[in-house]
């Protein structure tokens, strides 16, 4: 795993005492709030519904133990005990007080982490697939070249006022974990002649005006990545629109001017910037590679796993769901559920945070990760080693087997904390997790994403779930919209609007009666929500959605 | 020619705790919205407002917002404000807690 050099350490601890400075100033009266704003903003702080929030970086969502541990203790010393893992591998403290945040992020650097960027219309905290390293299907570690780009994005003097913010995600595998189609620049490995390289997806991403992402070059070798980044966002700087937030985004960019004006514009600035680049960033990058390699993998016997499996069906049911391949012979990838049915998507208390630390710091070669989709995962663990971390998992309410499933949803803080919702988003995914674990029917109805927004920016990724659900705030009333249809993967398409919303008591009956309807709709216990869907059309999922206005129709 | 005027409250935010406050009628800035000086007159929201506005180091993103009388003082119309008077609906952190 990456560390801080001499460079980083004094960066980030310089920021720390600038923004001391500049706390003590708001403080003591010197600096107004339209002054003191957009400094907050550039170091990850927040004013939302109720209390300061302070959103923290987890790049590429990688985290060693000790970092692991000191977010529990940020969160016991200055916050309530907890932290929530974000949509795009951040953690946020939802309680700090003004005065303690310098304090904060000055612990934060003692880790080697910092806010910087995670807010403002800058390039924000690099994604990245959260099995990286470990997966089966991986065709090089996407997390040196992320780095790589925070590096190159921190503090980077021509982007630190773009038009808006900017989102970058990174897989090094051709199955997508990282939603690249959904972010303004998007970077899948792939293979060319046995080189490996990137597809170049820019302009993709959800909020108020959804676009999945467009390819603007089919491969781009490794070493040019930078600079054709630089090239990418350097245009999108000069001709993204200012005159309007709401089209300020690259994708709207992308639209106006068409891809091919746009992408001519971006190779004849690559020629300049490649120019510029004098291949020290190559030389950086070999030395985070370095940082990079994976641990020493162990050979041991499985028997005790297999055993395990056989003589406890609550383990095998979570080794059956929470599990994925690992390119090591014997190893699995755990995702550990942050979904416990009924509890927060993605709120992890300080005591989990340090028994999820301790187990990766004892089976799991010091590594944690946090994915997108709001769960925690240890990306090398031995399988035999999967039984003792099971009843670890277990005693910290850590072992809910539910991965991929209807209760594993992805849902923003909505109007329970933010100040730009629309409508609450946390109760309606815990109704239906526990409302579905009620009826006992998770397993049977099988894969299925279902994502919430509390308003139209999206950060549930409701566009992209198979079932989405989008909060609105109707004449004074909470009402959520739903739509079907959405994959988030490198298929990733947009959901198809069902039909009218409904209010906050309809909605979990409502998505009852869909997932009812699925099940009599498919044509066999293989056939999945999403594959049905594309089968059948959006039709008979409206008729099982609205069944009265169907009635009506009819007569 | 008189319209009618919905009944306002002066809210905020603290900026040292970042909690949600409410202006009171004798300048105070209220932890509990029933405390609050609710301002039936369009002429005297305006210059309660600007009274808040400037209490620029005591709070911060200062606002009207529609409110009704209720048994207890001022109570809030639309469900964000309500929000505002209790905390999360997940936890009983926020102002619940004291409630």
């Amino acid at each position: 795993m990456y560390v801080y050099n001499d460079f980083d350490e004094s960066f980030v601890r310089e920021r720390v005492a600038q923004f001391r400075a500049q706390v003590d100033r708001r403080i003591d009266g010197s600096l107004t709030e339209d002054e003191f704003r957009p400094l907050r903003l550039m170091n990850g702080l927040y004013l939302q519904l109720h209390a300061y929030m302070l959103r923290v970086a987890i790049p590429y969502g990688t985290l060693n133990v000790a970092q692991m541990r000191q977010l529990a203790y940020i969160a016991d010393r200055w916050d309530k005990g907890y932290g929530h893992w974000t949509t795009r591998q951040n953690i946020q403290y939802n309680w700090p007080l003004l005065a303690d945040v310098p304090d904060m992020l000055a612990a934060l650097a003692d880790v080697g982490m910092h806010a910087i960027q995670t807010s403002g219309n800058t390039i924000r905290n690099v994604t990245a697939d959260h099995f990286a390293g470990a997966a089966a299907d991986e065709i090089e570690d996407p997390r040196p070249v992320a780095e790589l780009l925070r590096q190159w994005s921190t503090d980077h003097p021509e982007f630190q006022f773009l038009p808006r913010k900017f989102k970058i995600a990174v897989t090094g595998s051709p199955n997508d974990r990282a939603v690249t189609k959904a972010h303004d620049i998007g970077l899948r490995m792939i293979t060319r002649d046995g080189e490996a390289g990137f597809e170049v997806i820019v302009g993709g991403g959800l909020g108020r005006t959804p676009m999945i992402g467009k390819v603007i070059r089919e491969f781009l070798p490794k070493a040019d990545l930078l600079p054709y980044c630089e090239a990418i966002v350097s245009v999108y700087n000069v001709l993204g629109r200012r005159d309007n937030k709401y089209k300020a985004r690259i994708k709207i960019t992308v639209f106006e001017n068409g891809l091919d004006v746009f992408r001519d514009l971006v190779e004849a600035k690559f020629r300049d910037t490649r120019a510029a680049f004098t291949g020290v960033d190559q030389e950086i990058l070999k030395t985070i590679e370095a940082q990079f390699t994976p641990p020493s993998f162990r050979t041991a016997s499985l028997d005790g796993f297999e055993a395990a499996r056989l003589a406890n069906p609550a383990f095998r049911s979570w080794t059956d769901t929470n599990l994925a391949d690992h390119k090591a012979p014997g190893y699995a990838i755990v995702s550990v559920s942050i979904k416990k049915h009924g509890a927060t998507p993605g709120d992890c208390s300080s005591d989990q945070m340090r028994v999820l630390a301790d187990i990766a710091e004892t089976y799991g070669h010091g590594e944690l990760r946090i994915s997108h989709e709001q769960n925690v995962i240890l990306p090398h663990v031995h399988k035999s080693d999967l039984p003792a971390i099971y009843q670890a998992l277990r005693s910290a309410d850590l072992a809910t087997a539910n991965i991929g499933l209807i209760s594993d949803i992805i849902a923003c803080p909505g109007m329970d904390y933010c100040a730009l919702a629309t409508a609450r988003s946390i109760p309606i995914a815990q109704e239906i997790a526990v409302r579905f674990d009620e009826l006992k029917l998770e397993h049977e109805v099988g894969p299925l994403k279902i994502k919430i927004s509390g308003c139209i920016n999206a950060c549930g990724h409701h566009h992209v779930g198979h079932i989405g659900i989008l909060g609105l705030d109707r004449a004074g009333v909470e009402n959520y919209q739903v739509t079907i249809g959405g994959d988030h993967t490198e298929t990733a398409v947009i959901g198809d609007r069902a039909g009218p919303g409904f209010s906050a008591e309809e909605i979990v009956p409502a998505i009852e009666r869909l997932v009812l309807g699925y099940l009599d709709l498919r044509l066999n216990q293989e056939e999945t929500f999403i594959d049905t869907f594309r089968r059948l059309g959006i039709e008979p999922f409206k008729a099982v959605l609205y069944p009265v206005l169907e009635k009506s129709d009819a007569a | 020619m008189s319209r009618s005027f919905t009944p306002k409250v002066v809210t905020a935010n603290a900026l040292l705790e970042g909690d949600a406050v409410w202006l009171t009628e004798d300048d105070r800035w209220t932890r509990d919205m029933a405390q609050a000086e609710l301002i039936e007159d369009e002429a005297h929201a305006d210059i309660r407002l600007l009274f808040g506005a400037a209490q620029r180091n005591t709070v911060v993103g200062v606002y009207l917002v529609d409110a009704r009388r209720g048994p207890h003082g001022p109570e809030p119309v639309h469900f964000r404000e309500e929000f505002r008077t209790r905390g999360p609906s997940n936890y009983a952190h926020g102002k619940q807690v004291e409630l």
